[in-house]
């Protein structure tokens, strides 16, 4: 190639890598916040349960299984969009999902898992929603996936959909059980 | 009578006045720790809105975030410890500025290095113009007397 043909062509393909870049960074989420959290040992909360509030757990008594832990909020429009998912996977019986009330008020808590379906094998009250900064939450809901070590595995920002269940969760949770 | 009232009534409503600014000065209580909070939660991004400091934003999240700096530097914590806490929770990325590291070496040298890709496509250029200039024949005394002449010619 001539030099002539290269400086002729030089601005299309400085025009091509920016479209590329551009491109790119259009597919990129920047509200999903990689968690620093992925491969090392789940934070340590100690939280009173929402049906006996003198009953307290801790992620140690869920060692030895692979678990989901499940940050919600009866007063999060998007939680209740993915409440379905959560109760199918919980009757399928494909996996304990431990529930993380953030933030909310335990009546109102109470009320909604009467009324949409409960898909915890046990609710825990975050009042303050400490144990969820721990976590790295800062929008609800979030999703965690820990092993049997304990370890967390994957995160999930925002509504789980029926589609992202079957794609990421249900299939890396069948890996880590098996 | 009406008077003892009217006094009453201005005693509630300053004693209400009172109450409602209670919370204000509950922050005013400690100026030097206020102003320290603000300073490293400038130093911390929001995560709900994202191109908001910690110290700008009023999301719940950035309030409960800027209390658990508070505590932290009232319990003694430094700024850094402070800043490591965040970012251990939340990752890089919760640091407003960007920690100077192998990964962000293009972000924080990108500019400079554009400014100077600029600086010597210039540089080249003014060099070839320069060197066409010089290679251009000078004007001999012949051909500048004929475009006197021309010039003159189009004058008034």
């Amino acid at each position: 190639m001539t030099r002539a043909t290269l400086r002729r062509f030089l601005p299309l393909g400085l025009f091509l890598g920016l479209a590329l870049m551009l491109g790119v960074g259009l597919t990129l989420k920047p509200r999903e916040v990689p968690s620093p959290f992925i491969g090392k040992p789940a934070p340590a909360f100690t939280l009173p349960r929402l049906d006996d509030p003198a009953r307290q757990l801790t992620p140690g008594a869920l060692q030895g299984q692979v678990w989901v832990l499940n940050i919600w909020a009866s007063w999060c429009a998007p939680c209740r969009e993915e409440h379905p998912v959560l109760v199918s996977a919980a009757k399928a019986q494909q996996v304990p999902i431990v529930g993380m009330n953030y933030k909310d008020d335990p009546r109102n808590a109470q009320e909604w898992l009467l009324r949409l379906g409960d898909p915890y094998q046990v609710s825990l009250v975050d009042r303050d929603g400490r144990a969820a900064i721990d976590y790295g939450v800062y929008g609800v809901p979030e999703t965690f996936v820990i092993d049997k070590a304990g370890v967390v595995r994957f995160k999930h920002i925002g509504p789980l959909t029926a589609e992202v269940w079957q794609r990421d969760l249900l299939p890396l949770i069948q890996r880590l059980k098996g | 009578m009406r008077a003892a009232a009217l006094h009453l009534l201005t005693g509630l409503a300053l004693a209400a006045g009172a109450a409602l600014a209670a919370p204000a000065t509950d922050t005013a209580a400690d100026p030097a720790l206020e102003a320290r909070v603000n300073e490293v939660a400038a130093e911390l991004r929001c995560l709900v809105c994202q191109n908001q400091s910690l110290a700008d934003s009023h999301a719940p999240l950035a309030i409960d975030l800027k209390n658990q700096v508070r505590e932290q530097l009232q319990a003694g914590h430094s700024a850094q410890e402070v800043v490591d806490y965040m970012t251990a929770r939340y990752g890089d990325f919760v640091r407003y500025r960007p920690a100077w590291q192998a990964k962000t070496l293009l972000l924080w040298c990108g500019p400079l290095l554009l400014v100077l890709a600029g600086v010597a496509l210039l540089w080249r250029a003014l060099a070839r113009q320069q060197r066409t200039q010089a290679a251009e024949p000078a004007l001999d005394a012949d051909a500048a007397a004929r475009a006197d002449r021309l010039l003159d010619a189009t004058g008034p």
